[in-house]
């Protein structure tokens, strides 16, 4: 079976000023459906960079990148926009939320985009809403929510129209431990509910342990790769 | 349809966001198009009296009357030669074939009495042409006819001005015998009234008399026949440089002028006269819009202005919106409307603004002032034409950020 996440030999050369800055050297990596998959390494080590390769919102300096059957390293702005909208979903570290929108407009935004005539994006707002276990708060501004329930909104707001792969860059850093919990296994059970492709950026090893598989970068490189018996005492401590 | 519908709300609650500076960005298209709407407004009222003042002196007239505005290289009052006679006035009806109706008139100024009161005011004697050729009312009575004119009687037609200096008011003026120049005189009509003329002359200050009896009863003359003014009118507007072609070649015939000698009689287009203060008035009107015109391109800039803050400030926002799928397009068009709807609602509070300007302009000076739906719609167009102009740069940048750079934008 083909990869769902295909990279070979990628690499990403920013320019700051006079500077060359490599931000990843070679990077081959395959990801099939339904992994559970962390990336983890120190700042600095390319980790978010291979992540917003492969969300989409950037491009491949050098090599190759597919995600299903499209090559995103010739795809032009609007394509991947396209990709973004019905094959990804993203989860960032401070949420993201629209400030002025409430949980539930939030939760719609992306089928506005993927022109989801409007009674059907306000029925599965709702229904996303429900699934993360915030139903009873669809008329909540973001400021009302505490941030466990924010990220709630916003994973909502990831699933809303169907994507197949959920890209999570440090979801839980700004999390206590509880919300950080919750949000894992909220990750789990989505992950078995709508069989789903996570990608989870980390540097806090219990958030990796959740994981079937864990991919360490330093300096641009992969430096292991390796599988995990996705541990079930990853509840226990982090509850610990 | 419903992105758009989406984009709208959106757009309007960005606005409402930050009432204060959104009515300051506003205040530019606000003034402009308050401004536009008042002054053609204004230019509107003043030409429509204008036009009535066209309508009053008659339609589509031609004014012959004696004497050169320069003879020789002497300057001379017009109308100081007795140059012009009926005689001419018959000849130009028969003779030039584009003229509908002509009649003519013989004026003076005369003290005019009723019982204990007095008036002097312009007798003028005039065939019974003269009135259809002016489009002139009656109020009450009749006019006089031809019999009267060939019988030389003693009746008269006055205007309302005379009527309210001689008679009581709600006197009955019609069968009352006045005097004019001491001879007694029946009046037999009120003209009905005409107001002042784009120079400012009082036409209803008048009394009408047959010509013939003006000219052998009252007002007397050196030579027969001899008339202060011939009135020529065309079968329509366009004719009248043609009529104005023929008549002046008939009289130069009639008069034996030699080419290259100064004519001894002037021809005054009345249509021009008030053409002219129109136009002037058209230049003061267009001088006045161009300076609106100015503030709306200066709303515009604002607009601008305030729509790459807007950008700016919501960089993160336009992050999350490019990675949750929103193309290019769906952010220019976001901001678009943003920026649009600023200045339509700016527009709107402007046309409001204009109308409440233009009453109050009405009432305080008393000019004339009439609404145009026309321009009202325009302006409010093309404020929302400069809302999509100067939007567009702020908008495009917004487009074209890139979603990493903007989701981590502090």
């Amino acid at each position: 079976m083909r990869p769902l996440i295909h990279l070979r030999n990628v690499w990403k050369v920013y320019h700051l000023g006079d500077v060359e800055v490599r931000a990843l050297r070679g990077v081959s990596l395959d990801v099939r459906a339904g992994e559970f998959l962390a990336i983890v390494g120190a700042s600095g080590s390319g980790k978010s960079t291979c992540m917003n390769l492969i969300g989409c919102l950037d491009q491949p300096t050098r090599g190759i990148y597919r995600l299903g059957d499209a090559d995103v390293s010739t795809l032009s702005v609007n394509e991947r926009a396209a990709i973004r909208s019905r094959r990804i979903g993203f989860v960032f570290q401070n949420f993201n939320l629209l400030g002025r929108s409430t949980a539930l407009e939030n939760v719609a935004l992306p089928m506005i985009y993927a022109d989801v005539p409007f009674a059907e994006q306000r029925r599965r707002a709702r229904e996303l809403l429900a699934a993360v276990g915030l139903g009873a708060r669809e008329q909540h501004m973001p400021s009302q929510l505490s941030g466990g329930q924010q990220q709630r909104v916003a994973i909502a707001r990831a699933l809303a129209n169907g994507p197949s792969l959920l890209l999570a860059d440090e979801p839980t850093g700004n999390l206590d431990t509880e919300s950080s919990t919750e949000i894992m296994e909220l990750f789990l059970r989505l992950r078995r509910e709508r069989r789903l492709t996570i990608v989870v950026v980390t540097h806090e090893p219990h958030i990796a342990d959740y994981t079937e598989r864990i991919v360490t970068f330093r300096d641009g490189r992969i430096v292991s790769d390796e599988p995990q018996a996705p541990s079930r005492h990853a509840t226990q401590a982090v509850r610990a | 349809m419903s992105l758009l519908w989406m984009t709208v709300v959106t757009a309007l609650r960005a606005l409402r966001r930050n009432v204060l500076r959104s009515t300051l960005t506003m205040l530019g298209v606000i003034i402009g198009v308050a401004a536009v709407l008042t002054m053609v407004s204004i230019g509107r009222g003043a030409n429509a009296a204008v036009q009535r003042q066209i309508q009053s002196l008659g339609n589509n007239l031609l004014m012959i009357i004696p004497g050169a505005t320069t003879a020789n290289g002497v300057h001379s009052g017009s109308g100081a030669a007795m140059s012009l006679t009926m005689a001419d006035a018959t000849a130009i009806t028969k003779e030039c074939p584009a003229v509908a109706d002509v009649a003519w008139a013989k004026r003076q100024v005369v003290q005019v009495v009723y019982g204990n009161q007095n008036w002097a005011t312009a007798a003028h004697g005039v065939p019974p042409s003269y009135l259809s050729l002016r489009e002139w009312a009656l109020s009450a009575g009749r006019s006089f006819d031809q019999r009267d004119d060939a019988g030389a009687n003693a009746v008269a037609v006055l205007g309302q001005t005379v009527v309210d200096q001689l008679f009581e008011p709600g006197e009955d003026p019609i069968g009352a015998t006045i005097r004019v120049k001491n001879v007694p005189f029946t009046v037999i009509g009120v003209l009905a009234r005409k107001g002042q003329t784009a120079w400012g002359q009082d036409q209803d200050d008048v009394v009408l008399m047959p010509f013939l009896t003006a000219e052998r009863r009252v007002l007397g003359t050196k030579i027969l026949g001899t008339v202060d003014m011939i009135v020529v009118s065309t079968t329509a507007a366009d004719a009248l440089p043609k009529v104005e072609e023929q008549v002046s070649r008939l009289l130069h015939e009639r008069h034996r002028i030699p080419p290259g000698q100064d004519d001894d009689f002037t021809v005054r287009d009345l249509n021009e006269i008030a053409e002219a203060s129109k136009k002037a008035r058209e230049v003061m009107t267009n001088l006045l819009l161009s300076v609106a015109s100015v503030s709306l391109l200066v709303g515009g800039i604002g607009i601008m202005n305030i729509m790459l803050v807007s950008v700016t400030e919501r960089t993160r926002e336009i992050g999350v919106r490019l990675a949750v799928g929103a193309r290019t397009g769906h952010i220019l068009l976001q901001f678009l409307v943003e920026a649009t709807a600023l200045s339509l609602v700016g527009g709107a509070a402007g046309l409001l603004l204009g109308i409440a300007a233009t009453r109050l302009i009405a009432y305080l000076a008393a000019w004339p002032t009439l609404l145009s739906v026309p321009a009202a719609a325009g302006a409010f167009l093309v404020a929302g034409a400069v809302g999509i102009f100067f939007g567009f740069y702020p908008a495009r940048r917004a487009a074209q950020l890139d979603p990493i750079a903007a989701l981590r934008y502090e």
